[in-house]
C-alpha cells in the first residue's frame, strides 16, 4: 500500500512536470499581453528536437538546448505576425501549433518507433532523499521535476519583484503607459514570446526524453490546449501553476490505475479534458473581474496610436 | 537609404484584396518549398506531384471534389462564427457528433423508411447533433466567461474518445466480425454518389446551398449584422440592444450544426458505417479554420477556397504515398499558408511604402 502511494504520488508529479513548464512559459508571455496557441505544436518540435540530438549524440542535455534553439526558432513566427504585424494572435498561434505538428512529424519520421538507449536518470539529492515517504516523492525525481519547480518559483519572483517582471506586467496591462516610460514595448513582447516558446520547447525535451524516452507521432496529446486552462486556472501566477499541473499530472496517472477497475479505457482518456472544463467551470463561477487576467491580453498594439 | 512607412489603409478594393491573398499563397509555397528542400524533397517534383494528384487528373479531381464537400460546410460555418469572433475550434467534434447523431438514426428508424424520408431524416439528425454539441462552448463562454478555444478543444478530445467508446463498446456492429465499426446504414439512408467517383452529390448540393444561404445572411439580414457588430464593436452592440446571449448561442448552433451536416456526409456517403475518429474526418475541423479565413469569412468564397484546401489533402495524400512523406505535411502546409494568409492581411490593412532617399535627405528629415 504504501508502496502503492509513494509511486502514484512520484509518477503524478512526473506526468505534471511538462504541464508546468508549458504554464510557466505561457504564463511569462500572456503577461506581456501576448496570447499564444501554439503551445502545442512548439511542444511536439521540442520533443522531437530533443529526441533526435539526444538519440545521435547521447546526451539529453545537449538535447534539451537543442530543443530550446528550435523553440524560439518556430516562436518567432508568433511573435512576429502578432507583435510586428499585429494579427490576430488566435489565428496566428493556432497556425504555429499546425506548422510545429507538422514540422515535427516530418522531423521525427525516420526516428518513430526507436527506443531511446540513454536514459536520463533520476536525481537523488542527498540527505533528503532518505526522509520517509517525502524524500522518495520528493527528491528522487527527474532533474526536470526540480528544474520546473525552481523555474517556476524564479519566473515568480521575476514577475513580482523585479524592474523586468514590473515590465513586463505593466506591458500586459498598459502598453502605451508603458512606452512613455521609455520601455520598448515590442522588445518586451518579443523576449516573453521566445521565452515562452523556450519553455514549451522544455516541456517537449521532457516527454520524449525522459518521460517516454521515444517519439512518436501525436505524443503532445492536448498537453499544449491544457496548458493553455491551466495558465487562467493559475491566475497567471507561476507559483499557482505548479497546483494546477500536478492536480493534473494526478489526473493522467488515475488513468493507468482506474484500468484495472474494468472502466473502458476511452472513458479514462476523457477524463484529462473533463478536468480541464470542469477547473475552468469552477473558475468562471467566481467573478470575471475578479481573474485578474492582463487587461491588454491579445490586443495588438500599435506605437503611436492614440 | 530605404524608409519604410506604414498608414492605415481606409479602402481596400477587391482586386487589392484578391492580389494579396495570391501573393500570399505564392509566399507560402515558396516557404513550404524551402521546407521540403530542406528535408531533402525536390519541391517542383513535390508541388507538382500535388497539382496532378489533386487539379491534374480526372481520379484527382473527383477526389478533391469529394474532400471538398465537408470543407466547405465547416468553412461557412466557421466564418459565422469567426465573423462574430467567437473562435470555434470545435468543428472537427462537432462534424463527429452529427456522425454519431446520424448513424444511430440511420441503424433504429431509417430501415423502415424510404430513402425521400429517410435521407433528409438523417441530415436532420446530423445538423441537431452538431449544434447541441457547439452550443455548448457558446453556453460555457457566456454563462461561465470560458474562452471558447478551449472548451472547444476539449470537446474535441472528448468527442473522439466518445466516438471510439461506442464502436468498440455498445454499437460495435454484429455483421462487422469483431471489427470496431458499426453495422452499415440501412440503403434508404445511403447517399447516393456520381458515376466513377466518392462524389456524394446530395451533400455536395446542401453544401452549395449553405455557403449561399449563409452568405445571404451574413449580408442581406438582421442577424447578420447582428453577427457583425458583435464581432466588430461589442460595445456599440450592447448600445444596439443586441442579446449577446441568444445571438451567439444561435450563430454556434447553426455553425456547429452545418460541420454536423458534413459529418453525415462522410458517414451516409463515404463509409456507410461509423468507424474510428480519424477515418470519419481527417482533420476536416481543422483544416475549415484556413478554408474559412482565406475565403476572408465570407462564406460564398469558401466554396472556392474549400476547393482549394481539398486539392491540398488530395494532392498532401498523394505525395505522402509517392515520396514517403508522413502524415503530418499536410499540417505543415495547412500552418504555413495560415501564417502567409495573416501575414498578407497586414499589407490589406495597412499601406505600406519604400522611400528610396539620399543619405543627405535622410539627415534632412
Amino acid at each position: 500500500m504504501e508502496e502503492i502511494f509513494i509511486s502514484v504520488a512520484q509518477r503524478t508529479l512526473v506526468a505534471g512536470t511538462p504541464l508546468l513548464l508549458g504554464t510557466i512559459g505561457e504564463v511569462i508571455c500572456e503577461r506581456a499581453g501576448i496570447l499564444n496557441l501554439g503551445v502545442e505544436g512548439v511542444m511536439a518540435v521540442g520533443a522531437v528536437t530533443a529526441f533526435i540530438v539526444t538519440f545521435t549524440t547521447g546526451n539529453p542535455w545537449l538535447g534539451l538546448a537543442a530543443a530550446l534553439i528550435a523553440g524560439i526558432l518556430i516562436s518567432m513566427t508568433h511573435a512576429f505576425s502578432a507583435i510586428t504585424l499585429q494579427a490576430n494572435q488566435v489565428v496566428s498561434g493556432l497556425a504555429l501549433t499546425m506548422l510545429g505538428l507538422g514540422i515535427s512529424g516530418l522531423m521525427g519520421k525516420p526516428y518513430v518507433g526507436k527506443p531511446l538507449a540513454i536514459k536520463l536518470d533520476d536525481l537523488s539529492i542527498p540527505l533528503l532523499a532518505d526522509i520517509p515517504y517525502v524524500g522518495p516523492i520528493f527528491f528522487q525525481q527527474s532533474p526536470y521535476f526540480y528544474l520546473a519547480v525552481i523555474l517556476a518559483l524564479l519566473a515568480w519572483f521575476v514577475l513580482q519583484y523585479t524592474r523586468v517582471g514590473i515590465m513586463i506586467r505593466s506591458t500586459g496591462e498598459n502598453p502605451r503607459a508603458t512606452e512613455t516610460q521609455g520601455i520598448n514595448v515590442t522588445r518586451i513582447r518579443y523576449f516573453c514570446v521566445l521565452v515562452g516558446g523556450a519553455f514549451s520547447a522544455m516541456a517537449g525535451a521532457h516527454l520524449s526524453t525522459s518521460y517516454s524516452k521515444s517519439w512518436i507521432e501525436g505524443m503532445t496529446a492536448g498537453r499544449g490546449w491544457i496548458v493553455i486552462a491551466l495558465t487562467i486556472f493559475a491566475l497567471w501566477n507561476p507559483v499557482r501553476a505548479m497546483l494546477g499541473a500536478f492536480l493534473f499530472g494526478g489526473i493522467f496517472v488515475l488513468q493507468y490505475l482506474l484500468q484495472p477497475l474494468g472502466i473502458p479505457p476511452n472513458f479514462l482518456a476523457m477524463m484529462p479534458y473533463i478536468a480541464t472544463l470542469l477547473v475552468l467551470l469552477l473558475g468562471g463561477l467566481r467573478d470575471a473581474r475578479k481573474l485578474n487576467a492582463p487587461a491588454m491580453l491579445g490586443e495588438p498594439y500599435r506605437r503611436g496610436e492614440r | 537609404m530605404v524608409q519604410i512607412k506604414v498608414t492605415d489603409r481606409s479602402q481596400v478594393s477587391p482586386w487589392h484584396t484578391v492580389a494579396t491573398l495570391v501573393l500570399s499563397l505564392v509566399a507560402g509555397l515558396a516557404a513550404i518549398s524551402v521546407i521540403f528542400l530542406f528535408f531533402g524533397v525536390n519541391p517542383l517534383f513535390a508541388l507538382k506531384k500535388i497539382f496532378v494528384g489533386s487539379f491534374g487528373s480526372a481520379y484527382g479531381f473527383k477526389e478533391t471534389v469529394t474532400k471538398a464537400i465537408p470543407l466547405m460546410l465547416v468553412g461557412s460555418g466557421l466564418a459565422l462564427a469567426f465573423r462574430a469572433k467567437f473562435w470555434n475550434i470545435g468543428a472537427e467534434s462537432q462534424l463527429l457528433m452529427g456522425a454519431i447523431f446520424a448513424t444511430w438514426v440511420g441503424l433504429n428508424w431509417c430501415p423502415q423508411l424510404p430513402a425521400p424520408v429517410a435521407v433528409p431524416l438523417i441530415f436532420l439528425a446530423g445538423f441537431v447533433g452538431g449544434a447541441l454539441w457547439g452550443v455548448i462552448p457558446a453556453l460555457l463562454r457566456i454563462r461561465f466567461a470560458i474562452n471558447e478555444v478551449i472548451s472547444t478543444l476539449m470537446l474535441n478530445y472528448i468527442c473522439a474518445e466518445f466516438l471510439t467508446l461506442l464502436i468498440v463498446g455498445p454499437w460495435k456492429g454484429k455483421t462487422k466480425f469483431g471489427f470496431p465499426y458499426t453495422d452499415d446504414l440501412p440503403a434508404s439512408a445511403i447517399l447516393g454518389v456520381l458515376p466513377g467517383s466518392r462524389i456524394h452529390y446530395v451533400t455536395l448540393f446542401v453544401a452549395l446551398a449553405v455557403a449561399v444561404v449563409l452568405a445571404m445572411v451574413v449580408y442581406w439580414t438582421r442577424f447578420g449584422y447582428e453577427v457583425r457588430v458583435i464581432g466588430e464593436n461589442p460595445e456599440a452592440g450592447k448600445y444596439a440592444g443586441i442579446n449577446f446571449f441568444r445571438t451567439t448561442l444561435i450563430i454556434m448552433a447553426i455553425s456547429g450544426g452545418v460541420a454536423g451536416l458534413a459529418g453525415v456526409g462522410e458517414v451516409a456517403g463515404i463509409h456507410h458505417y461509423l468507424s474510428y475518429p480519424d477515418s470519419i474526418s481527417s482533420g476536416y475541423g481543422y483544416t475549415g479554420i484556413i478554408v474559412a479565413w482565406l475565403a476572408k469569412l465570407n462564406p460564398l468564397f469558401v466554396i472556392l477556397s474549400g476547393l482549394f484546401f481539398a486539392g491540398i489533402l488530395v494532392g498532401g495524400d498523394a505525395i505522402q504515398i509517392s515520396l514517403g512523406l508522413p502524415a503530418a505535411t499536410v499540417q505543415v502546409f495547412n500552418g504555413t499558408l495560415l501564417i502567409f494568409l495573416i501575414m498578407g492581411d497586414y499589407f490589406l490593412k495597412n499601406k505600406v511604402s519604400f522611400h528610396f532617399t539620399t543619405r543627405l535627405q535622410a539627415g534632412a528629415n
